[in-house]
């Protein structure tokens, strides 16, 4: 192995450890000046944190927050901001609760006409953007703002009384699902390698789901023609225009694709949680998949690690809370701090990885001269 | 007497490049210099370095007299420079005051924005210089000539005795012209110096006292205005040796390969950019296209490839009308293309060297396979571009960024030239190469030709297309205004049709492929 080589593995591994590094004394620093002993903070979650039904929990918090994240990656992937996942998920999360509980059909059937609504209704409510972007110009950073008050104010909060299952209830919500319409968990599965999960705690089994979303990510963004066109005209527009990449279709294909994953985020609450739409439904999932996305720089991996440590540190926020060692908040301080190094680091590794880059070819074409 | 500025033996390198190569330039006090040049003889750099965007790796510098180092803009105005950049830089929603003060406002007590001073300050800068705006006009409502009063003035409010206008005429019509000039000349009398940059020939010795020629990132030389011609300009410009006319005979067949009719596209002001132009290029046959840039080309090209909206015409390729059709199918169809601009439209900078040969020829072997990328191929293919066409790169696997110019350009004209296809647009094809690099391009534009490759070669190096061309067509004004012989034509004609001389505009709707 040479020197070059060993420098770009370093340079490699360097970004997430300096970002690491840098937002824990970052939050340090935060935790002892609100009052509160950083190290014993830290273990407290740590400990936690590696107990099995905490896991669980981190991987259930993690499932929807991945699926919003890709969701939002699609569209970043050829630099259009769909910051409407919020929207897409929660309209198509409604829809997918309200066509659940009128149906009655045996199981796995009745769970793929649960799923294949949410993707619907994701896609269509997302493509929509991309319509107006296609045919009006209209930019897609403020038409999916829009439509996510369109969706959650207007449509879900309108049409959520003509479904109601009980008025007197306190937390108003749709019919509950019937149980063929259900997606089993897989503590069956886990169990099998650990001991067994107390306290109630299921893993969802939307995680397979979103496993598989995440591969086929992976290999259509970098395997496929149409990966290629994507990321060609994320990287340049006009070049890829010249080289035959069709834009408006790509802007359609992309957002409906991202529509469609973004139908899924909700899934956990309808197929494993909740079985129905209520006022409780989960809230800010597509905003936090944006930062996952952004974290994890697009790619289907990375975007798991950001989601799985964005999930440990919302599952720590309730033990800091119990142990009263911190404010839950610090929680939040955290994910904002790591999001902002990461950011700033990457883009200082990136230029030094290029000016090596540019450094190795000019060495070349001398060497060769 | 001292010179207002003197620059001697500047150098700038990138990577692979020499922008500038011992230049060398002397702008007398209160006089209009230009710079002529054409696009990547290193005017641009010049000019960054002397605004203090860019470092000179040798050189001196000196304004007044006096040695000076500037590490950022902010130094260059302070010495009294003032940059006019070719695309302006105002904030439309704000009125003509805003936007001039913005950056050097003058306050009063309590650090509040001074309006009334600064508005006093304008109309005297203003009256001083004879630039007539309105200082509470909304910038948006203002046309293309009035926003560059703006620019100006901006320059002149923060104290500027040295103006750089960069290609100031390419954007306005030719009323405007004469304003600006008018203005420019009230300037001078103020007591101004101005640099005036620019490659269209008539401008340059209409408004410039003295003029310096940029060629390839030498200075070629300083002339008076009053002393040359267009044709000696165009000469200095592009190099007066005639290279030997190609040997190797004629390999121009019958079949027509692209024809072009009566084409007709619209700019952004709805004027014809592109004004009713017809060409044929046969099998075996390169057509060269010259003129000065801005007279079409970059449209003429765009229609051509499918990337602009084409007004009126016919484009067809062999017998197939692909007016109509993406700009995927062309490709697909064999129309290879070289762009002018390879950052721009080429290249995928932070893609690896694979990818970027795959750019345009995703959708067919051995870039792909059916739905997926056949990245084993793409990287095969990719090889062999690099022996072939001797791209220097350490692997496939490094980005495009990290190849010199020449390098990038060898990549480009590879993966066009390896998809053998039937007709090559090449735009500029050698600009902002070293020679070496310039003269493999050269030979494998003429072996493909041999082997029955149609080429639309655009150019604005006139050694380029009498060298390669076996006809050349003139295009000004967005016309086609002379079919010329590149065996019979000297420099000297081809500039006097370019900047609009001399023409035969009788027959410009019929110019084609065939000449006549």
């Amino acid at each position: 192995m040479n020197a070059s080589t060993l420098r770009r593995i370093a340079l490699a591994l360097a970004a997430p450890t300096i970002a690491a590094v840098v937002a824990i004394a970052i939050s340090s620093i935060v935790l002892e000046v609100s009052g509160s002993d950083s190290i014993e903070t830290f273990k407290t979650m740590l400990e936690n944190g590696t107990k099995l039904e905490s896991m669980i929990d981190t991987l259930n918090r993690a499932t929807p927050l991945y699926l919003a994240a890709v969701a939002a990656a699609i569209g970043f992937r050829m630099n259009l901001f769909n910051i409407g996942v919020e929207g897409q998920y929660i309209l198509a999360g409604f829809a997918a609760a309200v066509v659940g509980s009128k149906v009655g059909l045996p199981g796995p059937l009745h769970v793929a006409v649960i799923i294949f609504t949410a993707m619907f209704v994701g896609a269509a409510w997302s493509g929509l953007a991309g319509l107006l972007k296609v045919t009006r110009g209209v930019n897609e950073v403020i038409s999916t703002i829009m439509l996510n008050f369109i969706a959650v104010g207007a449509l879900v909060a309108g049409l959520l009384p003509r479904f109601i299952d009980d008025p007197t209830a306190a937390n108003q919500g749709t019919p509950q699902i019937a149980e063929s319409g259900w997606l089993p968990n897989l503590n069956g599965f886990v169990e099998i390698f650990t001991r067994e999960i107390t306290k109630g705690r299921h893993l969802t089994g939307v995680f397979v789901l979103a496993i598989v979303i995440g591969i086929i990510y992976h290999v259509i963004i970098n395997r496929s023609r149409f990966g290629f066109d994507v990321r060609a005209s994320g990287m340049n527009p006009t070049a890829a225009r010249a080289g035959g990449v069709p834009p408006k279709r790509m802007v359609l294909i992309a957002m409906i694709a991202g529509g469609a994953v973004a139908g899924l985020v909700g899934m956990p609450e309808i197929l494993s949680d909740n079985h129905s739409y209520d006022q409780g439904f989960i809230q800010g999932l597509g905003f936090a998949g944006i930062a996952v996305a952004l974290l994890g720089r697009n790619t289907a991996p990375g975007m798991a690690i950001a989601a799985i440590l964005f999930g440990f540190l919302d599952s720590s926020a309730a033990i800091l809370q119990v142990s009263s060692l911190a404010s839950s908040e610090i929680v939040v301080i955290m994910q904002a701090t790591i999001l902002l190094v990461a950011v700033v680091v990457y883009e200082v590794v990136n230029r030094i990885k290029q000016r090596d880059e540019v450094r190795r070819a000019a060495q070349m074409a001398q060497a060769a001269a | 007497m001292t010179a207002a500025i003197e620059l001697v033996g500047i150098t700038k390198r990138f990577p692979g490049v020499i922008a500038n190569d011992n230049v060398n330039l002397r702008v007398e006090l209160g006089e209009i210099h230009a710079i002529c040049g054409e696009n990547g003889a290193g005017k641009s750099t010049l000019m960054k370095i002397l605004y203090g965007m860019q470092r000179a790796d040798e050189g001196t510098m000196s304004i007044h007299g006096e040695e000076i180092h500037f590490s950022s803009p902010t130094d260059a105005i302070a010495a009294g420079i003032g940059m006019v950049h070719q695309h302006f830089m105002l904030a439309e929603q704000m009125t003509v005051l805003d936007n001039v003060i913005l950056g050097s406002e003058p306050t009063k007590f309590g650090g509040r924005i001074d309006f009334e001073e600064a508005e006093k300050h304008i109309r005297e800068v203003g009256e001083a210089y004879g630039l007539k705006v309105d200082p509470n006009d909304l910038v948006e409502t203002l046309e293309v000539g009035e926003r560059q009063r703006v620019e100006i003035i901006k320059v002149l409010y923060r104290g500027a005795k040295i103006l750089i206008l960069d290609e100031p005429t390419a954007v306005l019509v030719p009323q405007e012209v004469e304003e600006l000039f008018r203005n420019l000349r009230e300037l001078q009398a103020s007591g101004a110096t101005i640099i005036f940059i620019d490659h269209k020939l008539q401008e340059v010795l209409e408004i410039s006292d003295r003029i310096t020629v940029i060629r390839r990132g030498k200075t070629v030389t300083t002339v008076d205005a009053d002393s040359v011609t267009a044709s000696d300009l165009a000469e200095l410009m592009v190099g007066s040796e005639l290279p030997s006319p190609e040997t190797g005979d004629s390999t121009v067949t019958d079949e027509v390969a692209l024809s072009v009719t009566n084409l007709t596209v619209l700019d952004d002001d709805r004027r014809p950019a592109v004004d009713n132009v017809s060409l044929q290029v046969r099998r075996g046959e390169v057509l060269g296209i010259a003129g000065i840039e801005g007279n079409g080309q970059t449209e003429l090209i765009d229609a051509i490839i499918g990337t602009a909206h084409i007004s009126t015409g016919i484009i067809k390729l062999a017998d197939e009308d692909i007016t109509k059709a993406p700009v995927r199918h062309r490709r697909e169809s064999g129309l290879g293309y070289v762009p002018q601009d390879r950052h721009q439209e080429g290249l995928l900078l932070d893609a690896a060297l694979w990818e970027n040969a795959a750019l345009g020829h995703q959708t067919v072997a051995p870039f792909s396979h059916g739905f997926w990328l056949d990245r084993t191929g793409a990287r095969g293919r990719t090889e062999e571009i690099r022996t072939d066409f001797d791209v220097r790169t350490p692997s496939v696997e490094v980005t495009a960024r990290g190849l010199s110019g020449g390098n990038q350009q060898k990549l480009i004209i590879g993966r066009e030239m390896a998809a053998s296809p039937t007709v090559l647009i090449a735009a500029h094809p050698t600009r902002g190469i070293d020679v070496g690099a310039q003269a493999d391009v050269w030979n494998q534009i003429r072996e493909a030709r041999s082997l029955g490759l149609a080429t639309l070669l655009i150019s604005a190096d006139l050694d380029e297309l009498i060298g390669l061309s076996d006809t050349i067509v003139v295009m000004f004004h967005g016309r086609l205004v002379a079919t010329l012989d590149p065996a019979e034509v000297n420099p000297r004609t081809l500039g006097s049709y370019m900047t609009g001389a001399a023409s035969q505009a009788e027959h410009a709707d019929q110019v084609g492929g065939e000449a006549q």
